[in-house]
């Protein structure tokens, strides 16, 4: 890790502890105001759901098909997003609201909870941009760091992206099952069938109710609701996918190598995540709209803080990195995405070095 | 957090099936979720009620009258109700006797405030009228037979009086007073719930004798100082509720007293080792003496819980290593697989816990 940086251990050591005390000031001051905004969140997002959806049922008429399909498409977004990632993060265990609790959530996505909570809050967070071991770097289809091995399948990097960008939840499931590991023999067929099993069990109830029982609930006008719903589904897999491969990709963003993870302290387990996640620069609705994770830098320092306290730690934590001389990486969403784009178009060849 | 419906027969196979309908197109979340939306009270998977009164009884107590919801079953005067508040966004479980009486619209728990008491204050001090609260079905064997015993006498001290409070009232809304002797201490006559309206009830009911101590003015109530005033105790059957002190003391010195215990004997006296306990997947820091419900609780753990003084069983769990202190007795105990009151047991070093 210290190869990443020029700070001595005890620098490191230092940044850990003050982040540290920043965490334990939030923790300390959580209380009504927040329970009250997820829950405000959660109200619109089901409003919005609920609304989207009876606007649709007129959508033989074009503005109304608009209207409907932009709500239902906002509603898929919070709800994938503001709400179900980080209620699944436990940020809101401390209210011990069964209904707001990460053990009890279940979100409007084909990756089930439980398989979601090991590949992402396990996995990802702890493994952060560590090549070969967190695998959302490329979700074992791209090609996205120097350290992966060319072969010509990456010839279709650029390709692939698109494909994984349209059909984004069916990846984050697929790529909960590693494959690469029961090819290698480290898992059993069993488990990765009753993983198959999920997703097909939670495909099925999402194909129901959006192409199906919908549809057929508004008679005459099945087809610009299946479109709408179709839609809503594609928006919300583009949005998502975008927001989140800007995370940790664009110029600037580090990834380490397994040697690097050996003996990690506290300290550096920070440093690490500092490096290796990117902001979006936004207003406030353009950060609920990617679940905060416009904050991907302060999230991945404290996956289980509240996500509407990012915001106002995001300028402690820009200045802590200002004082230890740590690259701090924002910009905004178009900037990102280009560089994003540029990095898989560029590794979809034989070493192209930066 | 997945209960399986029970087969049923005709009309409600279909009510069954309509439902399941509407849930595919809820899918994840269930109806409710939309239509508690407009009414919270519209859960049919987690009993509600509204706050519609507050009445200041003493300085320090006050009677919140809740509005269930339709799922609510009634209770039996005597009994306990668990209540969930939100205090600062935190969910607090409390468990509270009832006093209102059988059959009434609205059902009222008359709260003490206790100092420290996260969930006391908030009822006594500042609940707003409209506010929700999580509520369990009534529960508890402290109630009175049917048919009724021919003499009675109650003893009780401090907020002891709530649930023989519901029984008076039953007793009153029934015409059915019999001999009924009731001996309660309070602190001062200003901290006396109720007080008013216990003289009103022996007014009314020449069978029913009232009598108000002073723990202020005439010392701790005691079993010598009841059979004084009382001298055909040893005829009547005794309930007592109230201070552990006072109820111990009744136990020892009376055969056949049905007691009603608001907190566990001897609690504070035990100081166990505590230790890092492995609740549902999360490590979790116990400190002597203090309970692993409390501190699973404080970490965020979805706990499920009941009284919270370790009578109604609500919050056991199974014990899958280590072992666990009774806070109550300062004893060891467990073996994997026991089912462990939360409530009343501290982590003795290391140990695992499954949540459900």
């Amino acid at each position: 890790m210290r190869a990443a940086t020029d700070l001595s251990a005890e620098q490191i050591e230092e940044l850990g502890r003050r982040l540290d005390a920043i965490r334990d000031r939030v923790l300390a001051e959580r209380g009504a105001s927040d329970a009250e905004y997820i829950r405000g969140v959660i109200r619109t997002q089901r409003a919005l759901e609920v609304g989207g959806r009876a606007v649709l049922f007129a959508g033989a008429l074009p503005p109304a098909w608009i209207a409907g399909t932009a709500m239902l498409s906002i509603a898929k977004i919070l709800e994938n997003m503001e709400i179900g990632h980080n209620v699944m993060h436990g940020q809101w265990d401390w209210m011990r609201d069964p209904k707001i609790h990460s053990s009890a959530w279940e979100w409007d996505n084909v990756s089930s909870s439980a398989e979601w909570k090991h590949s992402h809050n396990y996995l990802h967070h702890t493994y952060t941009n560590v090549v070969g071991k967190d695998r959302d770097v490329g979700y074992g289809i791209l090609r996205l760091s120097e350290e992966q091995k060319w072969n010509p399948y990456y010839l279709g990097n650029p390709l692939y992206n698109f494909l994984l960008s349209l059909f984004f939840e069916y990846g984050v499931a697929l790529h909960d099952l590693e494959v690469e590991k029961l090819v290698a023999g480290e898992k059993p067929w069993s488990r990765v069938w009753q993983q198959i099993k999920s997703i097909g069990r939670k495909t099925g109830r999402q194909i129901l109710k959006d192409y199906v029982a919908f549809p057929a609930l508004a008679g005459p006008f099945f087809l610009p609701v299946l479109a709408g719903n179709v839609t809503a589904n594609l928006v919300r897999n583009v949005w998502s996918h975008a927001v989140i491969f800007c995370g940790h990709f664009p110029a600037g963003a580090v990834q380490f190598t397994e040697e690097q993870l050996a003996d990690e302290s506290r300290g550096e387990w920070y440093v690490r995540q500092l490096l290796g996640s990117a902001n979006l620069d936004g207003g406030r609705y353009f950060h609920l709209m990617t679940g905060q994770l416009s904050f991907q830098i302060e999230h991945h320092l404290f996956p289980d803080l509240p996500s509407n306290r990012y915001a106002e730690i995001a300028p402690e934590v820009r200045a802590l990195c200002a004082e230890y001389g740590l690259e701090y990486t924002t910009g905004p969403l178009w900037k990102q995405y280009l560089q994003v784009l540029g990095t898989i178009n560029r590794l979809a060849l034989p070493n192209g070095r930066r | 957090m997945f209960r399986r419906a029970p087969a049923a027969p005709g009309r409600r196979r279909g009510l069954l099936a309509a439902v399941h309908a509407v849930g595919a197109l809820t899918s994840p979340l269930l109806p409710e979720d939309f239509l508690t939306l407009v009414d919270p009270l519209w859960s049919t998977t987690s009993l509600r009620g509204r706050v519609v009164a507050r009445r200041r009884e003493t300085g320090r107590a006050v009677s919140v009258a809740i509005e269930p919801g339709r799922a609510w079953a009634g209770h039996r005067a005597g009994q306990y109700v668990g209540l969930a508040v939100e205090v600062d966004g935190v969910r607090h479980r409390r468990t509270y006797s009832l006093s209102s009486p059988e059959g009434a619209e609205h059902l009222t728990v008359t709260v003490q405030e206790v100092p420290d008491g996260v969930v006391s204050t908030r009822l006594v001090r500042n609940l707003p009228i409209g506010t929700i609260v999580e509520l369990d079905q009534a529960a508890g064997e402290f109630t009175l037979p049917d048919p009724l015993p021919e003499k009675l006498l109650f003893v009780t001290a401090g907020s002891g009086i709530t649930p023989v409070m519901a029984m008076l009232r039953t007793l009153d809304r029934a015409a059915a007073m019999p001999d009924v002797v009731l001996v309660h201490a309070a602190r001062s006559p200003e901290d006396t719930i109720f007080a008013g309206e216990l003289t009103a009830l022996a007014a009314r009911h020449p069978s029913l004798r009232v009598v108000l101590r002073h723990s202020g003015v005439t010392g701790r109530l005691d079993p010598g100082g009841v059979d004084r005033t009382v001298p055909d105790r040893a005829d009547r059957a005794v309930y007592a509720c109230g201070p552990a002190g006072l109820l111990d003391a009744l136990d020892e010195a009376w055969d056949g007293v049905r007691v009603e215990r608001f907190r566990p004997a001897g609690r504070a006296s035990v100081e166990g080792t505590g230790g890092v306990v492995e609740l549902g997947g999360t490590r979790v820091e116990v400190e002597p003496g203090r309970s692993l419900l409390d501190a699973g609780e404080a970490a965020g753990k979805l706990m499920p819980s009941g009284c919270r003084m370790g009578i109604c069983f609500g919050c056991v769990l199974p014990l899958r290593e280590g072992r666990v202190r009774d806070l109550r007795t300062g004893e060891e105990h467990g073996e994997p697989g026991d089912l462990v009151q939360t409530c009343v047991n501290s982590a003795c070093g290391p140990a695992r816990i499954d949540l459900p």
